[in-house]
């Protein structure tokens, strides 16, 4: 291997492909086998963080950083001028499997540029995840990127070999894509998304009758979407992101704010800021979308198209709908505990255990873990000294952030504790 | 008076010492490991001998009267060292055998204890899971050295074995001086001499494979080239990575 050379296309291919932030190394069922390498069948593993904070769990990189198209949002556009670099496919499958050995990543994550066609590009990232498996032995997690147009046979393939499959979306609304993308089709993205959706569901029934189905992308599939590169509306993006999760069964969709890579005057200049604040509350969105049982009419529609920074979104709805409070917390069900601002999922299961034994009083709240400056507005329990007088929702928002702890002041001061793998959002 | 049960530190040596707290049943006694012990003229010294019958029949009863959930719970806390470990744990068992719940019940001072113990342990062997660092030795052993802040090899052993099933590797806690060796079929605690040049990168060329330098030399720039600076936090980074961990991680070398 020739060391020196490696290390250049690896510094040129990880550059960037860094900007993709779907990292997640988890939800695969893939054990080791034969005594193979490799395992991923538990929880994803963080092996170290980036100065910014952000996991670094797999091996990221673009196998090739040539691209025939001209992605305004892209660093790897054909009209950008940077050092070009293509690996070869064996030279992937290496450094794949000797980063793995030294406990170094849970697995790699392979996207490309666009060089010739999508499907001669699929074609190669398939190979290299086919090579890992089958020459390699390799149990490890592989995330592979389709490419926006690939071939239906050539996604049923990579299912076969990678444990997550994704197309970026990239730009949440049609006229921003035209606009910034014009070599790109929407549709061009969901095809090979509703192959993927396809081939999970037949496998799912097929798996039931025979057991010796080959399993088919096992973690399911992603997609990704850059944030305040077009002035879209947080509707806009949550709404978009919606209809992903129902009609594709998405696993994820993950939010990126944009990163100002280019002088080109449809996007914001270079040197502003990455909204990072924004992208948080998108985050805190999808997980009252996924956990929380809120629909997306709920949380953002005519009235209210863009999230507020100030407060989170679940905050910001309960002041919306005062209506719905006080919540008894020892009577009300599941759902409606759900929506107590400073309540998380697992406060209101603690809460759903503990009131089978006794009547719960401000203490127990306390001691279950509620964050009790938020929750006291909008709940009442079995204690006396609660009162509920009728405040205003401005009143309730001034009282509620004149007395949050620092960590939430901190929070608005765009010190964000958010990029925690993107795993651990939290909204209570 | 107060007797002082003083064993070699080991688990084995620690339900030893409880069998003989059920066999001699004391007023008033501190199981204390010998690195710990402090000489009190007021306490009575006894030396627990490890006795691997006595303590398979605590382990046994643990087991069987409290459950397995108990045994596994008291193992990983007996793991974090913290001094009063004996104290809480001998509490626990007893509070077991006489019946009482000792995994659930957070009204009571001990089981909270031994929830945090065994929190902290368990915080530790998924850091080790994480931040552990082969590199290739000339014996085509993968070698880590480790240094945490509990006991948890034994833990760690199992997810490796899984992992590497095809590689030999060796995980060396320089702390405790031992480590877990996987020979391709199963792992066994080893002790060794290790040489004290071997993080200097004069010699490594002596005990690593040419290669691993190299990976190691691409892991780094890995590491550098993946970070976006516009986005720098470096408050979060070391919350992550805290600094004490840094010291065998190839990403952080110079
Ligand atoms: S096709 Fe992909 S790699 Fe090529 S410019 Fe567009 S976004 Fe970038």
């Amino acid at each position: 291997m020739n060391f020196e050379r490696i290390k250049e296309k690896l510094n040129i291919l990880a550059d960037a492909a860094k900007y993709d932030v779907s990292c997640s190394s988890s939800g695969s069922k893939r054990a080791n086998k034969n005594k193979g390498l490799g395992d991923s069948s538990g929880m994803g593993i963080c092996h170290t963080y980036t100065e910014d904070g952000r996991c670094v769990s797999l091996l990221k990189i673009l196998l090739t950083n040539h691209c025939i198209f001209d992605c305004a949002y892209c660093v790897t556009r054909k009209s950008n001028d940077v050092k070009r670099a293509a690996f070869k496919v064996q030279e992937v499958v290496d450094l794949t499997i000797n980063f793995y050995r030294r406990n170094y990543i849970e697995g790699l994550f392979l996207s490309s540029g666009i060089f010739k066609n999508a499907d001669y590009t699929m074609e190669r990232l398939v190979l290299v995840a086919k090579k890992l498996r089958l020459e390699e032995n390799f149990n490890g997690y592989i995330h592979l990127k389709s490419i926006p147009g690939a071939s239906d046979e050539l996604m049923r393939e990579a299912g076969l070999y990678a444990d997550r499959l994704s197309v970026n979306i990239e730009i949440p609304t049609e006229q921003g894509l035209k606009l910034l993308a014009p070599d790109k089709k929407r549709e061009d993205f969901i095809k090979p998304m509703r192959k993927v959706k396809n081939e999970i569901i037949q496998y799912k029934s097929e798996k039931k009758l025979i057991k010796s189905t080959p399993i088919y992308a096992p973690a399911g599939q992603s997609t990704q979407m850059i944030i305040g590169a077009t002035g879209e509306t947080d509707a806009q993006i949550m709404y978009t992101s919606a209809y992903f999760y129902k009609e594709f069964q998405m696993k994820r969709v993950y939010y990126s704010g944009y990163i100002p890579i280019s002088h080109d005057e449809r996007l914001p200049s270079i040197g502003t800021d990455v909204p990072m604040l924004r992208e948080n509350r998108l985050y805190q969105t999808d997980w009252l979308l996924r956990f929380y049982g809120f629909s997306i009419q709920e949380l953002l529609n005519k009235e209210h198209p863009n999230l507020e920074t100030d407060i989170d979104p679940k905050l910001s709805w309960a002041l919306r709908n005062l209506q719905h409070f006080p919540v008894d917390v020892n009577h009300a069900d599941r759902r409606l505990l759900a929506r107590i601002p400073g309540v998380g999922m697992r406060s209101v299961d603690k809460i759903i255990n503990a009131r089978r034994y006794r009547k719960l009083s401000w203490e127990h709240l306390k001691a279950i873990g509620i964050s009790m400056n938020r929750a006291q507005y909008f709940l009442v329990c079995a204690s006396s000294q609660f009162e509920t007088k009728d405040r205003t929702a401005a009143q309730l928002k001034s009282l509620i952030m004149g007395t949050s702890s620092s960590k939430w002041r901190g929070a608005y001061n765009s010190q964000l504790n958010l990029f925690e793998s993107n795993a651990n959002v939290t909204v209570s | 008076m107060i007797d002082q049960y003083i064993y070699d530190g080991t688990f084995e040596g620690f339900l030893t010492s409880v069998f003989e707290v059920y066999d001699r049943k004391p007023t008033r006694v501190k199981i204390v490991s010998e690195r710990l012990v402090t000489v009190n003229f007021f306490d009575e010294e006894h030396t627990i001998y490890t006795d691997q019958a006595k303590s398979d029949r605590v382990w046994k009863g643990i087991e069987d009267k409290i459950g397995k959930k108990a045994g596994n719970l008291i193992y990983k806390a007996f793991l974090s060292e913290q001094s009063d470990r004996e104290q809480v744990l001998l509490r626990i068992i007893k509070k077991g055998f006489k019946g009482e719940n000792v995994t659930d019940n957070f009204a009571d001072i001990d089981v909270l204890r031994l929830t945090n113990l065994v929190k902290i342990v368990g915080r530790e062997k998924h850091r080790m899971d994480a931040f552990i660092r082969f590199r290739l030795t000339k014996d085509n052993v993968y070698f880590a050295e480790v240094e945490p802040d509990f006991d948890t090899l034994p833990l760690n052993a199992i997810h490796f074995k899984n992992r590497y099933s095809d590689q030999k590797w060796l995980i060396y806690d320089r702390c405790r001086n031992y480590g877990i060796f996987y020979d391709l079929k199963t792992v066994n605690y080893v002790q060794l001499e290790i040489s004290n040049d071997i993080n200097s990168s004069l010699a490594a060329p002596f005990y690593f494979t040419h290669d691993e330098m190299h990976y190691q030399d691409l892991w780094k720039n890995y590491f550098k080239s993946t970070n976006i600076p516009s986005r720098k936090n470096m408050r979060l980074h070391l919350q992550h990575v805290p600094k004490r961990y840094w010291k065998y991680l190839s990403e952080k070398q110079p």
